[in-house]
This record gives C-alpha cells, sequence and structure tokens, in this order.
C-alpha cells in the first residue's frame, strides 16, 4: 500500500470524548429497569471441600433475594470441556459454583443477589461456611524439583539443536545464573461485572467486561445449554484488561445464572480485591548457561524456565524460544517446565511468555557482555540472527539492526562508559543498560462488515473488542482509506457478538486481523460500487477493470486519469442507498517465512546507593512493527507497556503466605504499580520497516512489543550503576542493598 | 460492609453524646480510612457520626505562641496553609510525603492520627490477626512481614501505624486536644498513640466517648534545620518503609537541640530521647548521627522480611540528619533524594 493521508497520521481516538465525558458505559454501568444486584463470596482455604453453608443470616436480610452455591444452583453444564474457551490452556476448565471442591483461594463459592448492591455485600458477610480443609501447596520454590515437562497442549516448548552441553564445557567466556520473577496481577482499572438484562422472552443481553464478546457468548451457551441466537454478549467499552478478560471471568456465568433462575436482570461485579483471585502472570524461575567465544560469539545457549500453573490446567505460552529468533547459535537446549500449585490458572498478561523469557534472555546477554568484556550493544550485533532457528525460517522483514541503531543514536549509548560504578550525577550512580525486544505478529481469521450509504458514510463492524489501544480509531482510519472517504464520514461499531465474527482481542493481532477483514469487505463494496456506476448511461468508467480504477475523496476515479464517478451519482444510477458488504480474512498459514516484530530498549537509572532507591529517569524503545497506522495511537501502546515494564523491573508482586496458600496483596495501596512520580522521559521510535509479505496492509501489531525487554534493559542499567547484579523481579530496595 | 445507622452531629457536645452512647459508634470525616475498612468487613460501626460540620476546620494562633490546629482541617489545606510552610515545614514535608494529592483533599488532621495499619492480616478478614480479633493471633510475625515493625513490637502485634503527618508532630512535640464527657484534656503526641503489648486492638490513648478537636503545636518549630525523609517502594503514594523526621536548632557546628522521630518502624511514631541526648551537644557530623541511629535502634528487630529494615533506618536516619543539619530538606515535589 502507498503513504496516504489518513494512515500514518498521528490521530486521536475517535472514542476520546465519549471516554472523557463518561458518555461512554462500561460493562457495571448499565442500568435497566429491575436490576438485581449479586455479591460474591469467595473460599478463604485454599484447598478442600465445603461442609456446609449455612445461609438463613443472610436470607433474612431485608432485600435479600436469593443466596446460590453449588447445593442449589440452577442446572449448569457437567463436563469440564463445557467450560473450555477459546483462549483456554490444556486441562479441566474451573466451574464455578459447580461442587463443593475448592481448589484456590479465593474461589467464588457463593452469590448473594439483593434489591441494592449493599445489601448483598452485607448479607454476603452473614453466610456461615464450614470448610473441610486439605493441605495445600502453593510454595513454588519447595515444589521446584517437581516440575514437569507439560506436552498435553500441542506446542513445543522444548528445543535442542547440537551440543549445548559440551560446548558449554569448552567455551572459553561462560555465563550461568537463575532469574526469578513473583507473581503478577493485571490489575486494570475497571473492575471485571457483568450486567445481565433479561429480555423476558429466555433471550439474555450480557454487558461484560471482557476482550471478547463471541468467546463469551459461545461460553454462555455451553455451560448453560443455550442457543447462540439466545445470548447477546456486548463489550464496547472495556477499561484495560492486559489479558486478564481473554478467558470468561466468573462474573459473567453467575450473572446469567442469577438472571435465569430469577428470571430478572442481575448485575455482579467483583470487587478490587476479588480481582487477585482471577488469573496472573506465573512467578518463575530461569536458570541460563551460556557460552561464548572470546569475540562474544555465542557457542552454547541453555534455558530452563519453570512455571506455574494450577491443578487443574497446564498454563504455559513460548518462554524459552525467543533466543534462537533473536540469536544465532549451534548448540542450543531450550526447555521449559511446569510446577502445579494449589492456585487459580495463571493467565495471559500483556506479551505472555515473552515477557519472562525475554527478560532472563537478555539480562545473561548483558551478564555475557561483561565475560567476554564487549559492549552489550556490540554483543547482540555479533549474535544478530537473520534466521528463525526454532522454525529455520527467514523473516518476512526484521528491522531489528536499525532499532538498535537508531535507538542507540537517540539515547547517547556512545558516551556510555562500560565500567560499572563509572558513571555519577551528584552523589546519585547513573546506569545505562539496554535490552532487545521480540514478540509474534501474529494474524487469525476474522470477518468485518463494511456499510457504505449514498451519502457518503461508511460503516464498519466487527466483533472484536477495544479494551484500550485504539482500536475504533484504527478501523475508522483503515475503513476511510480503503474506502475512499473521509475520516469523520466513518462509524465503527464493536464488541458485540451479533457482529461479524471476530477472535479476543489481544495478542497484538487485531489490527492484522480485523483490518484485513475489513480490506476484504471494503473491496467487495467497491467491486459492487463500480458495477453500478458502470450501469449508468455514458458512463465514463465504462469498460473499466477494477485495477484500472482507484477509490478516493468519495469518487471512482480511472487511474489513467480524466474520467471518474462520485460515490453518490453511481449510487443513484443503481438505485441503491447503501451497499453492505461481509468478508473474512486468513492469515497464509504456508507462509515461507517468520513473523515478528522487534525492539530495542536503552534505559537509564539513577540511584541513591545507600537509600537503595532507584529512578529510571529516561527510556529510549525504538519499535520495528511494519507499518504504523496510527503514530500517536501506536505509540501510547508502548509507552504504556513501557511503564509496565517499569513496574515489573521494580515494583510488582503479589505476595504469597504459604501458611493459608493465599495471596497477600490484594489492593492498589499494598500493590504497586508505577505512579507518576515513578515515569520519566519515554521516548518510542517508529523504525520504518517495509513488509509485503506479512499481510496486504503490512501491519504487525504494537499492544506488546513495548512491554518485552524493557525489564532487562533496566535490571542491566542497575548493574551498570552499581556493579551488583540483581537477578529477581521487582528490584526493590531491600534486594539492592542486600546485592 | 454491615448496615449502620448515620448520624449529622450538630456540635462538638453532641458529638461527645453520641459516641458516649452507643460503644460501638464511629466519628466519620474525611473517612479515607473508615469507609475501606468498613467495605472490607474490618469495621463493622454500628452508627457513623458525621463530624464533618463541626467548627474544627480553622488554624489559629496559639497563646502561647504555637499553632492550634483544627481537627477537621484537609491535610491538602495544613500542608498548604502558609503559616505551616513558614513556621513548620517539617509538618508541611511530612503531609505532602503521605497518600496521594486525592487523598489529602479529603484526610483531616484528626482521621489521620486515628488511621489503623497497613498490615495485610489485618485487612484479610480470612486470617488470624490479633488487632482485628483479639485473641485469633498475630499472622505476620512469621508471615509477610516486609512493611511491619522493628521496634517496639510485641509478640501479639507487629504492625505499624502508616502516618506521615503524625511523625512530624511527635517530632514537634505536638499536643492532642480531646473533649468527653468529663470535659476536655491535652495529650502530649508521645503519649496519644500506645505500643501493642498484649492489646494491639487499642492504637490510642484516646478514650472511646471522647472526639479529637484540634493539635496544637508548640512555638518551638525548627523551621530552619530539618527535613522529612520517606524511603517507600515506590517513589509517591505507597506506605513508608522507613521515614525519619528530623529537625536540629544548632549553634554553628554543634548540635543544641535535636528531634528525631520514625514512621514505618514501630506500632507508634517512634521517638527515642536517648538518641536525641547523644545529638545533643555532639557536632554536626555524619558521625554523631551514625551513633544516634546506633543508640535509636539498638533494641530493633526483624521478622525475616523486614530485617533489612533496620539497616535502611540506621541510613535514612543519617541522611535525614545530614539533609537538616545541611539546611537542604528533603523535597516532595522532587524524588530524587538529596
Amino acid at each position: 500500500m502507498t503513504a496516504t493521508s489518513i494512515l500514518g497520521k498521528p490521530t486521536s481516538r475517535i472514542d476520546g470524548r465519549a471516554k472523557v465525558t463518561g458518555a461512554a458505559k462500561y460493562a457495571a454501568e448499565h442500568n435497566v429497569p429491575e436490576l438485581a444486584h449479586g455479591f460474591v463470596v469467595t473460599s478463604a482455604i485454599a484447598k478442600g471441600r465445603i461442609a456446609q453453608i449455612d445461609m438463613a443470616d443472610a436470607l433474612a436480610v431485608d432485600g435479600v433475594i436469593a443466596v446460590f452455591t453449588h447445593s442449589n444452583r440452577p442446572k449448569m453444564a457437567a463436563s469440564h470441556e463445557k467450560y473450555s474457551d477459546d483462549v483456554a490452556p490444556a486441562g479441566k476448565p474451573f466451574r464455578p459454583l459447580y461442587d463443593d471442591r475448592i481448589c484456590f483461594s479465593f474461589q467464588p463459592i457463593a452469590l448473594v443477589v439483593a434489591e441494592e448492591p449493599e445489601i448483598a455485600r452485607f448479607a454476603a458477610s452473614l453466610l456461615h461456611i464450614d470448610y473441610e480443609q486439605e493441605p495445600h501447596e502453593t510454595d513454588f520454590e519447595k515444589q521446584r524439583d517437581h516440575a514437569f515437562v507439560f506436552k498435553g497442549d500441542g506446542e513445543n516448548h522444548s528445543h535442542k539443536r547440537g551440543k549445548a552441553d559440551k560446548a558449554f564445557a569448552d567455551a572459553p567466556v561462560k555465563v550461568a545464573a537463575e532469574y526469578r520473577m513473583e507473581v503478577e496481577h493485571h490489575n486494570p482499572m475497571e473492575m471485571f461485572g457483568a450486567t445481565a438484562v433479561w429480555e423476558g422472552d429466555g433471550r439474555i443481553t450480557v454487558h461484560d467486561k471482557t476482550q471478547g464478546p463471541v468467546n463469551c457468548r459461545d461460553y454462555l451457551a455451553n455451560v448453560f445449554g443455550m442457543k447462540a441466537d439466545e445470548l447477546r454478549v456486548l463489550n464496547p467499552y472495556v477499561g484495560g484488561a492486559f489479558g486478564s478478560g481473554l478467558r470468561p471471568q466468573y462474573e459473567l456465568p453467575l450473572a446469567v445464572l442469577a438472571a435465569r433462575a430469577l428470571k430478572r436482570s442481575v448485575r455482579v461485579t467483583l470487587t478490587r480485591q476479588q480481582m487477585f483471585g482471577l488469573g496472573y502472570r506465573a512467578g518463575n524461575i530461569q536458570s541460563l548457561k551460556l557460552g561464548a567465544e572470546r569475540d562474544g560469539r555465542l557457542t552454547s545457549f541453555a534455558h530452563e524456565f519453570i512455571g506455574m500453573t494450577s491443578q487443574f490446567e497446564a498454563f504455559q505460552r513460548t518462554c524459552v524460544a525467543w533466543s534462537s529468533q533473536l540469536y544465532k547459535c549451534a548448540n542450543t537446549d531450550l526447555v521449559q517446565k511446569l510446577v502445579r500449585l494449589d492456585q487459580n490458572s495463571p493467565c495471559d498478561m500483556r506479551a505472555p511468555g515473552g515477557c519472562e523469557g525475554v527478560y532472563a534472555i537478555e539480562c545473561a546477554m548483558d551478564e555475557l557482555s561483561y565475560a567476554a568484556n564487549i559492549d552489550p550493544l556490540e554483543l547482540r550485533l555479533v549474535n544478530y540472527s537473520d534466521r528463525d532457528q526454532m522454525e529455520d525460517k527467514p523473516y518476512s522483514s526484521k528491522e531489528l539492526r536499525e532499532c538498535y541503531r537508531q535507538a542507540a543514536e537517540r539515547f547517547g549509548w556512545s558516551k556510555r562508559n562500560p565500567r560499572p560504578r563509572s558513571m555519577k550525577d551528584g552523589h546519585e550512580l547513573v546506569g545505562w543498560g539496554m535490552a532487545s525486544g521480540i514478540w509474534e505478529a501474529m494474524q487469525l481469521e476474522a470477518s468485518a462488515r463494511a456499510v457504505l450509504g449514498a451519502n457518503g458514510s461508511l460503516e464498519i463492524a466487527s466483533a472484536t473488542a477495544d479494551i484500550g489501544p485504539g482500536t475504533y480509531t484504527m478501523m475508522a482510519q483503515l475503513g476511510a482509506e480503503l474506502m475512499g472517504v473521509p475520516l469523520d464520514n466513518v462509524t465503527v461499531k464493536l464488541g458485540d457478538s451479533d457482529l461479524p465474527q471476530a477472535p479476543v482481542e489481544g495478542g497484538s493481532f487485531t489490527t492484522a486481523s480485523v483490518g484485513s477483514a475489513i480490506a476484504a469487505a471494503c473491496r467487495a463494496v467497491q467491486k459492487d460500487l463500480l458495477r453500478v456506476a458502470q450501469k449508468a448511461a455514458g458512463s465514463p468508467l465504462k469498460g473499466a477493470k477494477f485495477a484500472d480504477v482507484e477509490f478516493a475523496d468519495g469518487r471512482i476515479r480511472r487511474k489513467d486519469g480524466g474520467a471518474e464517478v462520485s460515490f453518490a451519482d453511481a449510487m443513484r444510477a443503481g438505485k441503491l442507498d447503501r451497499i453492505e458488504k461481509e468478508a473474512s480474512a486468513a492469515p497464509n498459514d504456508k507462509s515461507k517465512f517468520a513473523h515478528y516484530t522487534h525492539s530495542a530498549i536503552f534505559a537509564e537509572v539513577k540511584i541513591d546507593e545507600e537509600l537503595g532507591v532507584i529512578r529510571v529517569t529516561r527510556v529510549v524503545n525504538a519499535v520495528a512493527a511494519g507499518r504504523i497506522l496510527n503514530p500517536k495511537i501506536a505509540g501510547s501502546q508502548i509507552l504504556g507497556a513501557i511503564v509496565g515494564g517499569i513496574g515489573m523491573a521494580l515494583h510488582e508482586e503479589t505476595l504469597t503466605d504459604h501458611r493459608f496458600g493465599r495471596f497477600m496483596v490484594h489492593n492498589l495501596a499494598d500493590y504497586h504499580v508505577p505512579v507518576n512520580a515513578d515515569v520519566h522521559g519515554i521516548e518510542v521510535i517508529f523504525v520504518d520497516e517495509q513488509d509485503d509479505e506479512i499481510n496486504p496492509l503490512g501491519v504487525k501489531g504494537v499492544g506488546e512489543i513495548g512491554i518485552v525487554g524493557t525489564a532487562a534493559a533496566i535490571a542491566n542499567a542497575i548493574y551498570h550503576a552499581t556493579g551488583k547484579r540483581v537477578r529477581d523481579l521487582p528490584i526493590t530496595i531491600d534486594k539492592v542493598m542486600r546485592a | 460492609m454491615n448496615n449502620f445507622d448515620y448520624a449529622r452531629a450538630t456540635d462538638v457536645a453532641d458529638a461527645v453524646r453520641r459516641i458516649a452512647a452507643d460503644a460501638n459508634a464511629r466519628f466519620v470525616a474525611g473517612g479515607t480510612n473508615l469507609v475501606d475498612l468498613i467495605k472490607e468487613g474490618v469495621a463493622r460501626p454500628s452508627r457513623l457520626i458525621d463530624i464533618t460540620h463541626l467548627p474544627l476546620d480553622r488554624v489559629e494562633d496559639a497563646a502561647d505562641g504555637g499553632l492550634r490546629i483544627g481537627a477537621l482541617v484537609r491535610n491538602s489545606d495544613l500542608a498548604w496553609h502558609p503559616q505551616i510552610e513558614a513556621r513548620y515545614p517539617l509538618l508541611a514535608s511530612a503531609l505532602l510525603a503521605g497518600a496521594s494529592a486525592q487523598l489529602r483533599n479529603m484526610a483531616t488532621t484528626g482521621g489521620n492520627l486515628l488511621q489503623r495499619t497497613r498490615c495485610f492480616y489485618f485487612y484479610d478478614t480470612t486470617t488470624p490477626c490479633n488487632k482485628r480479633e483479639p485473641g485469633s493471633g498475630c499472622s505476620a510475625r512469621d508471615g509477610v512481614n516486609r512493611m511491619h515493625a522493628i521496634l517496639g513490637a510485641s509478640e501479639h502485634c507487629i504492625a505499624v501505624h502508616p502516618s506521615d503527618m503524625c511523625v512530624a508532630l511527635a517530632a514537634l512535640e505536638a499536643r492532642v486536644l480531646a473533649t468527653g464527657p468529663e470535659g476536655d484534656r491535652s495529650i502530649p503526641f508521645a503519649e496519644f498513640h500506645r505500643l501493642p503489648g498484649d492489646r494491639p486492638e487499642i492504637d490510642t490513648t484516646l478514650r472511646a466517648d471522647e472526639i479529637i478537636t484540634a493539635v496544637e503545636l508548640p512555638a518551638k518549630c525548627f523551621a530552619k534545620n530539618y527535613s522529612y525523609l520517606k524511603v517507600r517502594d515506590r517513589l509517591s503514594y505507597a506506605f513508608a518503609l522507613v521515614s525519619v523526621a528530623a529537625a536540629l536548632d544548632l549553634d554553628g557546628g554543634s548540635i543544641k537541640e535535636a528531634r528525631l522521630a520514625l514512621g514505618g518502624v514501630a506500632h507508634k511514631p517512634w521517638r527515642n530521647r536517648a538518641a536525641e541526648d547523644a545529638l545533643t551537644g555532639a557536632p554536626a557530623t555524619r558521625e554523631s548521627f551514625a551513633r544516634a541511629a546506633d543508640v535509636l535502634l539498638r533494641e530493633a528487630r526483624g521478622y525475616g522480611h523486614n530485617d533489612f529494615k533496620i539497616d535502611l533506618a540506621r541510613r535514612a536516619i543519617v541522611r535525614a540528619l545530614t539533609q537538616a543539619a545541611a539546611g537542604t530538606p528533603q523535597s516532595q515535589a522532587d524524588k530524587r533524594i538529596r
């Protein structure tokens, strides 16, 4: 595609006004007549069974309508498979309120429904629950020796090439280190909530906080044995999710369960505390062994990743493969393992797997640079790989070299004194560190609808979501550009399971997937438009093939110049008031290329060593992600992800008390994310990257790449500043003092 | 959250009458802590007595040359009050180190004194906690105790008082004015908060039927050589791991009088006269500061996760005293530590 006036321009969000004025309604803000309110009661223990729930006191409260538990709930599907969803890992998905088994602390065990939310919450505190407690295990370190390789998800998480052990033994330069990360929770601003609207005829419309309305509708249909057309799930606005809303969360089935049983509308919202009982980024231990020649060339790369999962599902994502995509190495031994714990299943959290794996890989590379006495950036270039060695494929595009060059130049990397503890600003130690980032450029099958009106209006519709990245705006820009109408003429409908089917919004694949479907739908509309334009008596477009014309400024124009017909005239000639087309687009499964986005991150820290206080004063991130449709909102994605990376590096951890098998951090006062004071200068560079192979739009997606590598760049900067290597995230004051 | 009644007090006498009539009633002003506690089922008041309309929202000169701060003066108003900024910058600085601008806009002076610990277990009603449920045990001693006390704790409770403002008030030797059925009394700040001992459920010496009406600052204000240094897990909006209020009265290079109070380390703002005495008459040097820190921390002990706080407190004391002596107090706007 060629450069245009609409794509590639920094355009503000078309939904911005609705969001800042409150006109945009979120899942728990839809008020309907006769709405009842549900409050969830969660388990105090990590493992065992519910012996008894005495609900008499709760039911006696004025305004309480019902209390639902496993013992009195309406019929739900029995088989675990019915509770699976598009994003579910292998295993037996959790069945909320299904039986008396307790599998994790904070598990929902009852729903109290009342006329007012406060009444429901009060009554919930009056339930008397007797547990039969069983010994639980949540201590990851203790279970480390029981880690196992899980192959049941059909993914290849392990990989061997050559002889890594021998190469490591023979290597003149070596690094062996172990890295750790604590559990993290997503903590989006919007709390999980569902408003299930009883439509009176058995049909239910649900406003839910989710990243995928179609996924949720299908889940509900399976769980309650309903037909898909009896259900509609809406999520036009989502207040962030970071992956926590990919799978249906329990507020959804509980609201629907109650609405069906009571034959009235029911809302269920979770508290911030309860959201710590949902999925999380798994804590992990990563052991790396790198061997290299004296010039830094890698000869051996061994990476073992141990993650955690629940007793009932095996959640894992690609964690160890990334080094084989970034760095040339003949001898590798990559393996992923899992440990089962009595806690809820982890779930995807921004750049799942990549974020964790690349952290350890890029810190180990930093350690190798010091061991080999080579500049960290130079080490990356020495080992640069032009092929994905996992699949042995070339890249459809990989402007990572240019990312390194541009980011390093902007950052001023050449002025770095390589010696740790050598740079100072007053009494503060200054550290400069860098890392690489990589993420998949995925595309999934998706469909979209385009409706062109006689007045030049264009409506784009698809059942994907906009969880915050600016999908409405991207889709409007694409529609305007591809159809050839002004941006102001375009309206976009998203977040509705009745719309043309599309996957969950996640994985950085929405723009490529839904964007490609919009392109196909617009093309179908244009073909009709050309046909009717040619039917008019004396049409100047007669005889023109589709390839002979272009669609711009509301007109069909012969590319060879001269003749043109306005969309309005064409439709008048065809006696049409609208042209509506739906189309799907699917990725090219037979591609001979590997598809990835890349980045180079440079970070500066200033550290008060005596007190262990770290300030991230500067971050420069250069990203190569194909064609950037809107540098403003794409830039915001990277900015936000870098802030997430600062949190990962310095702040975020959900501490567990293993005696109770329970996360003890469950509010935003104790779960620290970066605040304004923690965020200083962040500069985002988009490196030009043309990719004609990946999809016709040449886009890759930018939702996740910004967090990958950021924590490593900061950790490496901390080492450069202090000469102390802290390998466990988050790097808190005590760890800096202890190192 | 339980059902509760709500009443609005018309004057201080009415407030006292209402609180005395119902042992489970609580005053509510800014509500920044109490409402959270109610929502989580930690506090279960039968009645909330709204005192926000009482005429306790003024900062006035006191007869002894000090300042009298009404109990309902908001934290943000107090921090930016010209008299506080000019005469008691240590207090202004401590206030601005606490919470967020939004919370400070709501939080009151009296409420700040009465805020409860942020111990994870105190907030989680599924776990034992002697402060929440006397006799149930202390989960923090052998649990997640990164934020917990290193001084003055007991086997029953290792929680810390979370306030920043109170640390400055302790250093300034403020007094708490309270009114009850038996009349008014003035409580020295050091005697207001208590150590947990075997009654950790009781945070202060304020009686159940008393209301705080004001906080009085003495004339001595340490406006020249002071610093409030707060070390925390992020650069703003986090409770202190350790905070230090340092105030010095210097005579050339030697210390005439010293005040040193710590936050985040004990069940109350921690002052130690012996440490202050060690500074009195000593030269204002790093060695003197380190010696005072050693005295203050002589009895300190950790409980695992919080062991590092002993060393951190030592370093923070030295730094805060250094800042105070140099007349370069820690800025709460610029997060670079001076």
